[in-house]
């Protein structure tokens, strides 16, 4: 007997974070009753430590900027895996969504005009990558994240949205006709656990990067919302692409904005050469993210790295004056004093290419509709199923996601979800209750941890883990040693699904929520590592030694991860513009 | 080896709280505070406590660090240990749900309070409301608190009344929508500040300025509202 209580809402987002935090504005301003699940207070939520911007066509550094110039850089930057549909409607909607944000307090930085300031990132350019780099991404200092999830959060007060803060989402509910109809949850402070029942369910849950050794990611980026999704028996899609930021800084992990390189900075190796010069002869330091982080690592591999290891490279900011750095870019200073112990006024900051962000994740279309596909290769509608934000796949970012994309995209998408959720609510949805037995099935992973005996420790088991993605499936790949890499996981999986939870106590229990965690980041990793063994090309972020060049013949797809085969299918890219004609893959150089 | 002393408390186990002894080989490396308490949680991971972004921006691992309160992820050995002893206690005043853990409904109802959002009921335009550099410099030491509670849980007068002095965490918030040329509701904000509890119980102890783990100054912005209350009031 399933003998816990059940909360009933209209609509349940879990996640706090920026896309959890849109979605549930909007829902809240409906009138409908809303919950929003996290397992942190919403302002510790991840998309808090993003810096250098939100990238958008609002036409304030250049009067003449164009939406559409944005969308053709998107699907660039892609490496055209990215779903045009998708990009077309985040490029065009952006504009409004940035200026809601405004309208409800974010503190953006200003021009002398009084608009928005707006600086270079990567990737980015005038007339479609025709009329040199274009300056886009809108920003509140280097603390732009902080910004928004700040006033969101006060968005949601203001709305009087209903938080069930630091509660943790364990697993979804099913009724007989698969359909999601509510998740199982943990108040985490007292331990109760809670059937939370719900007519539209909404994953925001962001980003795994804790997956990997080194990440710039959040304690918390555990892939809640992916792990959940594939024990339901949901595929994800395009799990092996997973980007990693340039200038993470060496030994700690933490983010260095691509801001940074927007102001003018640049990166060198032991001869302080300006080696992006090589590599990327027009945009230089502002290629993709992709492109920069390959370059770093080869100049590495070559013997060219910094420090007596010769193990990374270095951000040059000194150049820039310290007025400059200050009122530009004050959070980086402060943490590379303290993480570097490097001045960046004097001296330039160690950087390592580190794992920063998850393009794949639970396909979606652009209303926020979780799919899946069918025997037949046709999407299918999960009913009662959303994500949106780093969660989703919706495809935005395809293959290689750009700077200052990512708060756009939660931005952007939370709102819809949230608009469509609105519109389903007010048609009415109708969906058969779970039964006892759908409610007991959702609550076996944590009753299977709850009555662990004597397993091996989380801490341990994670640590194994983030070592075998670190260094079989990072910035280059090759089959045989991700074959290996895969045996190592398959051996792994029993040791982690037999996790011992010594401290059976109820309240604010943070092992068991770390023991759960643990589940969500293996079944990110093994998607992961079967995606990438499973795409035999290299494009965007997935760099393979034994199959270098891009192959759009068998790949210009994406691809779909089945958790109950463990097997790799094929989707295809939406290629459907509905302002103009799409953008033809063409070889994708900076 | 560094000595640990950690402040345990766990409802369901213990009858009162107690300090646990740990010995932790840093090997001698400057780390954070933060890395100790991760390194104690792999070997007893009953030991509680919260964190998130680990670099100083999520504001989640606020505690009393060999005496004063600062972020656990931020703080390096060399600045918290004293004769080779680490001293990591919950943030003071509030109460303890478990170890480390504080209940923090009493910080963030004061932040509520002073309603932390723009009020503005003019028609939007179509682009952004338009700021100057100066008029948006006036936020720039206001917006960026993270809500760690170092500085109210650290403020003798928010001990002693939590629940009708606002904290200097909140006051600075409020500050930060009264000094925003795009808010419009000065004299509301004002007129619910104005009791002797909510802004006056403020004596300057100024505990706020030296533990806030962002370098913000809380009490110039209470100074700020206080001439503003005086100023509405003639």
């Amino acid at each position: 007997m399933a003998n816990i209580r059940t909360m009933s809402f209209d609509a349940v987002i879990v996640g706090g974070g920026g896309s959890g935090m849109r979605a549930a504005l909007q829902l809240a301003q409906s009138g409908y009753k809303t919950a929003v699940i996290t397992k942190v207070f919403p302002t510790r939520s991840h998309t808090v430590s993003a810096q250098g911007g939100i990238t958008c066509a609002i036409a304030s550094d250049d009067p003449n900027d164009q939406w559409q110039w944005h969308m053709y850089d998107t699907i660039k930057g892609s490496d055209y895996i990215g779903d045009q549909e998708a990009i077309e409607y985040m490029c065009q909607t952006g504009p409004e969504a940035i200026f809601e944000l405004e309208h409800m307090g974010l503190p953006f930085s200003r021009t002398e005009e009084g608009r928005i300031y707006q600086r270079p990132f990567g990737g980015q350019s005038k007339e479609f990558g025709e009329g040199g780099q274009a300056a886009r991404t809108c920003a509140a200092a280097d603390r732009t994240g902080h910004a928004l999830l700040h006033t969101l959060y006060q968005g949601n007060l203001k709305n009087q949205t209903t938080f069930l803060n630091e509660w943790y989402a364990v697993d979804i509910v099913k009724n007989a006709d698969n359909a999601v109809v509510g998740v199982v949850a943990i108040d985490i402070e007292t331990g109760e656990t809670v059937y939370v029942k719900s007519k539209a369910t909404v994953f925001a849950t962001g980003g795994a990067g804790r997956i990997y050794a080194s990440t710039t990611n959040a304690h918390i980026c555990t892939g809640d919302g992916v792990g959940m999704a594939l024990r339901a028996g949901f595929p994800v899609q395009d799990i092996e692409m997973w980007q990693f930021h340039p200038t993470g800084i060496h030994g700690a992990g933490t983010l260095v904005t691509e801001g940074c390189r927007g102001e003018g900075g640049y990166l060198v190796n032991k001869d302080g050469e300006r080696f992006m010069e090589r590599y990327a002869p027009n945009a230089k330091d502002l290629a993709g993210r992709d492109v920069v982080a390959r370059s770093m690592v080869l100049e590495i591999l070559e013997g060219r790295g910094c420090g007596p290891d010769g193990d990374h490279v270095y951000l040059k900011l000194d150049h820039l004056g310290e007025e400059t750095l200050n009122a530009k870019l004050p959070g980086i200073l402060e943490l590379s004093r303290t993480f570097a112990h490097a001045d960046p006024v004097v001296e330039p900051i160690p950087v390592v290419p580190t794992c920063h962000y998850m393009m794949g994740g639970i396909p979606t279309n652009v209303d926020g509709q979780a799919l899946t596909v069918d025997k037949d290769g046709n999407d299918q509608i999960i009913e009662g199923f959303y994500a949106c934000g780093e969660a989703a796949c919706v495809s935005v970012h395809g293959a290689n996601r750009l700077g200052g994309n990512s708060l756009l995209d939660l931005v952007v998408f939370g709102r819809a979800s949230g608009m469509f959720i609105e519109k389903q609510l007010r048609e009415g949805i109708n969906l058969k209750d779970a039964s006892e037995e759908d409610i007991e099935r959702a609550m076996s992973g944590l009753n299977r941890i709850n009555n662990s005996e004597n397993g091996e420790k989380a801490s341990v088991l994670r640590a194994e883990l983030q070592t075998i993605m670190q260094n079989y499936f990072g910035v280059f790949r090759r089959g045989d040693f991700m074959k290996e890499g895969i045996e190592k996981l398959k051996a792994l999986r029993p040791r982690i699904e037999n996790v011992v939870l010594e401290d059976k106590s109820n309240a604010f229990n943070t092992a068991r929520i770390e023991a759960l965690e643990l589940q969500n980041l293996f079944a990110t990793a093994e998607a992961t590592a079967i995606a990438a063994e499973g795409r035999t090309e290299s494009r965007g972020a997935h760099a393979r030694e034994d199959f270098q060049d891009r192959d759009d013949e068998n790949w210009l797809c994406h691809s779909i991860f089945y958790p109950e085969s463990k097997t790799l299918g094929k989707r295809g890219v939406n290629f459907n513009l509905k302002t103009r004609e799409a953008f033809a893959p063409k070889v994708r150089t900076y | 080896m560094l000595n640990v002393s950690i402040y345990r408390y766990n409802p369901e186990v213990d009858d009162e709280p107690y300090m646990q002894d740990y010995q932790v080989d840093t090997q001698g490396k400057d780390v954070m505070v933060l890395d100790v308490l991760e390194k104690l949680k792999a070997e007893d991971p009953s030991l509680t406590f919260r964190r998130s972004c680990r670099e100083g921006v999520c504001g989640s691992d606020g505690v009393n660090i060999s005496g004063k309160n600062g972020l656990a992820c931020i703080t390096p050995l060399s600045e918290a240990v004293k004769g080779n002893k680490l001293v990591i206690r919950p943030l003071p005043g509030l109460p303890v749900i478990r170890d480390l853990v504080i209940d923090m409904s009493q910080f963030y109802a004061q932040y509520e309070k002073i309603q932390p959002y723009m009020i503005n009921n003019s028609p939007a335009p179509a682009i952004e409301r338009l700021q100057s550099p100066e008029e948006r410099a006036k936020l720039d030491g206001l917006y960026e608190c993270i809500l760690c509670a170092c500085c109210s849980t650290a403020c003798p007068s928010f001990w002693w009344n939590p629940d009708k002095f606002i904290g200097p965490s909140g006051l600075l918030q409020a500050y930060r929508f009264l000094a925003d040329s795009r808010d419009t509701a000065t004299e509301e904000r004002l007129a619910k500040l104005d009791d002797p509890f909510s802004v006056f119980r403020c004596h300057g102890i100024m505990n706020c300025v030296q533990v806030c783990p962002k370098g913000l100054n809380p009490t110039k912005a209470i100074g700020h509202i206080r001439s503003m209350l005086i100023r509405s009031a003639t």
